[in-house]
Order: C-alpha cells, then structure tokens, then sequence
C-alpha cells in the first residue's frame, strides 16, 4: 500500500499539516482506544518491530514497545550494552544484520543527529526516528501538539513557548516545525549560550527574558536542563538557571490564564521547574504528554507499518 | 540637612554642556538649582559657600578601583579608600572583583554596597567576577550577582585567557545586557614580565611583556564581541596598536569601549628609572610612543573614559627587588590632578577632560552619576585647577601610599567634596 509520507518516518520537516491532522486524529483514536482497552491487537501481527537504543530512554523505548504490543507487533528491544555496537560494530554493520534478520520497523534512538536518516538509507525496514542528537525527535514533537489540540480544540493561533536548552534540543526542532506548520506562533527562551540566533531562520522568536518570553502565552513547554550544560560552562549554576528560566508560580501567572504547562521528561525538579507547577493538575499535562505518547507511537507505527517492504 | 549655595563657582557640568560662573543650590542632598539667578530668594537657614572662582563640577567617577577588602585590609579598606577618594573629588567608586574571597557570590555584592553605605561618603559600584573565584575556569553567576548590584563583570587585573569560556561567558552576559570589562594582556605573553619590552627592559634586564600581548587579546575580544553581540570594555589601555584595533571597532559600530589610566598618558617606561617599583604597574609603562598614542585618544575621544587605577599595595609588597615587586599605584587623590595636566597642556578642554572623569564612566556602568541636574543626588567636587600641590607618599589621605607620581607637583587642589549634598571634605588651609 502506498504511504503519503514516505518508508521512514526521519522528522517533522517536510510533513504537511494534512499529515501531521491525519496522525494526530489517529492518535487520537488510539488514545480513547487504549482507555477503554480495546486496542486492536491484530494489526501488526507477524510484524516485527525492533527498538533500537543507542541512548538511554527508559521513557521512550517503553512507549514505543507498549505502542507495538498494544498493535500486535512482535517487539524486540536492543539496548546497546547488549549490543555487539559495545564489540566495535559499526552503525551500518547492525543496519546489514538487522536487515537480514527482516524486521518491518526499526526504531531507533541515537546520540549522533543523522544516525536514523544514514540508517534508513540501507535497511528495507522503515525506520522511525526515536531521537536523533541535536536534530528530532518527532513523535515527541506529536504527542504534544496531540496533547495541545486535545485542551484547545485546535493547534491554529496558539502562541506556544518552548523554555530552556534550545540549543541541544531535538524536541525544540521538532516542536518549532510542527507547530509552526499547524499556525502556531512559537517564542523560544534562554540563556543566549543555548539559544542559537539562528533559530529564528526556524520561525521562533528568541527570548532572554523568561518573564518577558512567557508573557501571554497559551502553552509552555519547558526542557530539560541537563547537568552537563553547566559542566560544559554554559549555564553558571542551577540555581541561577532556576532564578532566571526556572518555571514557578509567579512565572507561570504571566501566561495566559490556563496556560498548558509541558514538559518532555524526567523532570529536573528546582532547576527547569518548581515542583508545585509541574505537579498542579489545573496546569500541568506532563502526565497526560507521556499517555498521548503511546497513542502517537501508535498511529506512527500504524502509518508505517503500511509500507512493509515486499519480498 | 541646612540648605546649601554654592556661590562663586565656575559650574562646569559636561554632560548639558554647561561652563559658566553660577551658584547652585542644594536641598536635602539634592541638587535644587543649578545656574540659579542672583534674584531667586535663598531658602531659609541655607549655608552659603564662596568658591571664590574655583571650578564646581560633579562628583568623579572612577570606574576602575581595587581596594583590599575583602581579604587585603592592610592594603586598604573600602573606609580609608573612601578617605582617598573624598580628598581626590570622587563620589562615586566602581570596585574591581579580585579580592579574597573574590566578588564572585551575591552576598558578596551587597556586602560592598554596604561597606560603602557606612562611609557616607562614596557611593560604592561592586564589579562581579566574570569567572568563578577570577580564575579564568568556570563562568561566574552573573544573573544572581547583576541582581545583587553587580554593575558589569571583571576579573579585575586578570585577562580571562581560555577564548572559549570568554566566548560563552559574553554570550551569557548579553542576555542579561551585562557590560564585561576586560584586562586588555595575554596572560602567556605576559607572564612573568614587568617592564614593557624594549630598549630599558633589555639594558635593566627586565623580563618583558610585549606592546603586542595587549593588542592580541584586544583583537580577539573585538572578534568575539562581534561574535556574541556582548557590549565589551577594555581596562587601562596603554598602547597605540590596542588603540588603533579599538577605533577601528567603534568606527564598524561594535559595541565596544575602553578607559585609560593617569600613568599611561603621563609616564612613560623611563618611569621605572633604576628599578623604581612604585612605578611597577599592570599593563607596564610604555614607550613614549605609546603615551602619546593615548594622549591623541583622548582627544579624538576613542578613550571613553579616565579611572584611577587604584591598586593599593603594602610596602612590603614593593620594597623587593623590581621584577618580584607587586605591580599597581594609588590613584585616587591624583586622578584628577594629572588628567588636568592634559589640560594644561592643552590636549583636552577642561570640559572633556571631566566629562571622561563623570559622566561618560557613568553611563558605560549604567549609572545617573556624574552630571549637575536638578533632582540628582548632589555629588559635588570644587576644585582650583590653577593652584598646585606635592604629592609626597606617606602623607596620602587613605592606607595606600603607593603612588607613581611621589615628590611631582600637579595642578589642582580639591577644596571640597559632597556626596548627596554633606560635605566629606574640606581642604585644610595650609
């Protein structure tokens, strides 16, 4: 069967906003399919789906094997320790040996940006990007317009603040496309060292003021702040990234009334985010983020499995 | 607090442009008149000063002051400094970060603000550490400290050397629109040295630092500043080649600019004469050719402004041989009296000699010191600028006796100094 999008599923960039509404109505299907528990099983039977892990997410590779089971798939998780990548095999030798091993979906989370897309050109598997360094992260990028439309009713007009490390997030890229495909208006906040200028050329309007950067807004979406940023020497401490672009009540009341709290996972509870946003169930849909994110995973796997390569 | 006319006085204020005999008025500690006409009734019970003539001007800014507090009291404390800087005209002192422990933690900061709050009679401007502990590794909490009251960021007298940690550090400070100032020297040219290279340095036996390690580290400040968009200031710049590469960056529109200090447009190397250590100073004296280099910048104005310098330093940080003897003078008391020279000399009018000694020092710190205006706090200096005076270390208002210019006769006698309207000093008649 012919797929509109495509083998792969590499990114957000190039897809239309019929596909990104297509997927999303679909997730969206699968997300009151799973609460009712009435997942159609059979779907991806006699598919095999192998997660891909060259980089640790409990999170992610957790959704996307819940997300093949919920189908039928037969899932098979290759974590690197096990892998014979820790042996010195490189990325196109398992490529080959997976290919023999004829799975249907790759997914596949890597440190490198790219990794995916070099992937995809050698497997017959479609491979769906899990994360790939710097670059994307789609499904996370899905699952949050999902979990945006699902409290707004639509994606068209919203002004969406993304808060933090933009710099190193594959979840910022992917965001920026997707909502600034869907009418979005998208600001971006941080410290200058993890705000590249030239994300403006993406459509997202820089911000080093969070307090000015959240004014108005209906959706923040806060990163998270990894440790090695202020190792590296480009955040002086946690507790002035906290202070400046840290997420707590008084911040939060310069959003739009109601303003939809978001936030990728794990938490890094005082220094991207206050504990008594992050857990305030008015505001915030991180818990409902990671139940969309299998739903997503779903249709996404749906959407590609279509296109199993023939014998 | 009386009411208070200052009568008699040639009010110099750079910032309107003002030059002209006049009286000003003061009220509570701030400026009420300025140029007020002699029919306007004086309010009740004021106190009236004859200046008898002598120059009234804002109170100097002096943006560039070590003092030995924290961690070097016997250097000079933020109370005897403020002695020094009430007798030079100074109200308003901007303090460099490297003292032990280094201003590098918001408590820190406030606590200078204090300290100078205490005095009454200078207003104290913390520097924060652009570096954690000035050590050139890891960048400072530079939101916290600005928050503090930090006015820009310094390693002081220490360049920060890794290009990297410079580059993210201005980034950093740019989303805060924070100024960093930098010690214009290659540290690994420099190290070491204590003269500048050249002919003295080579018959002294001198180890020598280059003209060059400060136009090096210019250079890639510019670069960097252009690269980040971060507003840069460059310390005591003391060299033509520096000076060229600084106006040529402010001629592209870089946000960039620098100060200069007495010793650097009024000595030259041959200050050190046989191993002089008084005249042992951070970058070294240069060459004639360099001093005059300075002197045309600022007069073509690519020098912003003129700071004292002040590095207090123990006589028994001096009295050892030239090459192991600390680098840095005292500068508070003859700030403005060398810069005056320049007057004398006719390099500068007296008018931009004290704009680069106010209000300019101010602006670039983001402050609304250093103009007469109705409403400011009323930080005043009278001075005669055609009378002179010894400078005779040891006799130094303030701990710091460390002076360049020991036993030089200069121009212009400070008579009084108020800082928001309460005089904190009177010249003693001799």
């Amino acid at each position: 069967m012919d797929n509109p999008f495509g083998q792969h599923f590499l990114g957000i960039e190039g897809l239309s906003p019929h596909h990104i509404e297509s997927l999303l109505d679909r997730a969206d299907n699968y997300a009151l399919l799973n609460r009712s528990r009435k997942t159609p099983r059979t779907l991806l039977r006699e598919r095999t789906l192998i997660t891909l892990f060259f980089e640790n997410s409990t999170r992610t590779r957790t959704s996307f094997e819940l997300a093949g089971k919920r189908l039928g798939a037969d899932v098979i998780n290759m974590s690197v320790s096990t892998s014979s990548v820790s042996k010195g095999e490189t990325l196109l030798d398992t490529a080959y040996t997976l290919n023999a091993m004829r799975a249907d979906l790759l997914v596949i989370r890597h440190s490198h940006s790219g990794a995916p897309a070099l992937l995809a050109q050698k497997v017959d598997a479609s491979v769906i990007n899990a994360g790939d360094g710097m670059h994307e992260h789609p499904t996370q990028a899905l699952l949050d317009a999902l979990t945006i439309r699902r409290h707004y009713g639509t994606l068209s007009g919203l002004t969406v603040a993304i808060c933090g490390d933009i710099l190193h997030s594959r979840v910022a890229r992917s965001n920026i496309l997707l909502l600034n495909t869907m009418g979005c208006k998208v600001r971006v906040i941080g410290p200058p060292t993890l705000l590249p200028l030239t994300i403006t050329k993406m459509g997202a309007t820089p911000y080093y003021s969070m307090d000015e950067g959240i004014k108005d807004v209906d959706v923040i979406m806060m990163l998270r702040m990894q440790k090695e940023r202020m190792q590296a020497g480009l955040v002086p401490s946690s507790r002035e990234y906290f202070r400046f672009f840290g997420l707590d009540r008084r911040r939060l009341n310069l959003a739009k009334p109601g303003a939809l709290v978001m936030h990728p996972g794990p938490l890094n509870r005082g220094v991207e985010i206050d504990s008594n946003v992050a857990d305030d169930p008015a505001q915030s849909v991180i818990q409902e983020q990671v139940e969309m994110g299998v739903a997503v995973r779903m249709a996404v796997l749906e959407k590609f499995s279509q296109i199993k390569a023939q014998p | 607090m009386k009411p208070l006319l200052l009568t008699n006085v040639r009010l110099i204020d750079p910032k309107s442009g003002l030059d002209k005999i006049g009286r000003l008025l003061v009220k509570e500690g701030k400026i009420a008149a300025v140029d007020m006409p002699e029919s306007e009734k004086l309010p009740d019970a004021c106190e009236i000063i004859d200046g008898q003539g002598a120059v009234l001007c804002p109170g100097l800014v002096d943006m560039r002051v070590t003092v030995g507090e924290p961690g070097y009291e016997y250097r000079e404390t933020i109370a005897t400094a403020a002695e020094a800087s009430a007798a030079g005209g100074i109200t308003t002192m901007a303090i460099l970060p490297n003292s032990k422990p280094a201003i590098d933690n918001p408590a820190l900061v406030t606590l200078l603000k204090a300290k100078g709050e205490e005095t009454h009679s200078v207003n104290i401007l913390p520097y924060g550490a652009l570096s954690v502990g000035c050590e050139g590794k890891e960048m400072a909490e530079i939101g916290l400290l600005q928050e503090a009251g930090a006015i820009a960021f310094t390693d002081g007298n220490k360049a920060l050397e890794n290009t990297r940690l410079m580059m993210l550090t201005m980034a950093y400070a740019r989303g805060y629109n924070c100024l960093v100032v930098q010690h214009p020297e290659d540290p690994s040219l420099a190290r070491k040295g204590s003269a500048t290279r050249g002919e003295l340095a080579t018959k002294l036996g001198l180890p020598s630092i280059p003209a060059a390690a400060e136009a090096i580290m210019i250079a890639r400040d510019l670069r960097l500043a252009e690269l980040t968009g971060c507003r840069l200031h460059f310390g005591h710049v003391s060299t033509a080649e520096g000076l060229g590469l600084i106006r040529q960056a402010k001629a592209k529109g870089l946000p960039v600019s620098c100060d200069t200090a007495p010793v650097y447009f009024d000595l030259n190397e041959d200050a050190i004469g046989d191993f002089r250590t008084y005249a042992k100073l951070s970058p070294p004296l240069r060459s004639e050719e360099d001093r005059q280099a300075v002197c045309q910048a600022l007069a073509d104005g690519t020098i912003d402004a003129i700071a004292s310098d002040h590095l207090p330093r123990d006589v028994d940080d001096k009295r050892l041989p030239f090459a192991e003897a600390a680098a840095g003078g005292t500068g508070l008391v003859t700030l403005l009296s060398v810069t005056l020279l320049q007057v004398k000399k006719g390099d500068l009018s007296l008018s931009d000699a004290l704009s680069l000694l106010t209000y300019r020092p101010a602006e670039l710190l983001g402050q609304q010191f250093g103009t007469l205006s109705i409403g400011v706090d009323a930080d005043l200096c009278l001075f005669d600028p055609d009378q002179n005076w010894l400078v005779e270390a040891g006799k130094l208002p303030g701990r710091a006796q460390n002076t360049p210019f020991d036993n030089r006769e200069l121009p212009g006698v400070v008579l009084g100094t108020w800082k928001a309207g309460r005089r904190v000093y009177a010249r003693q008649s001799s």
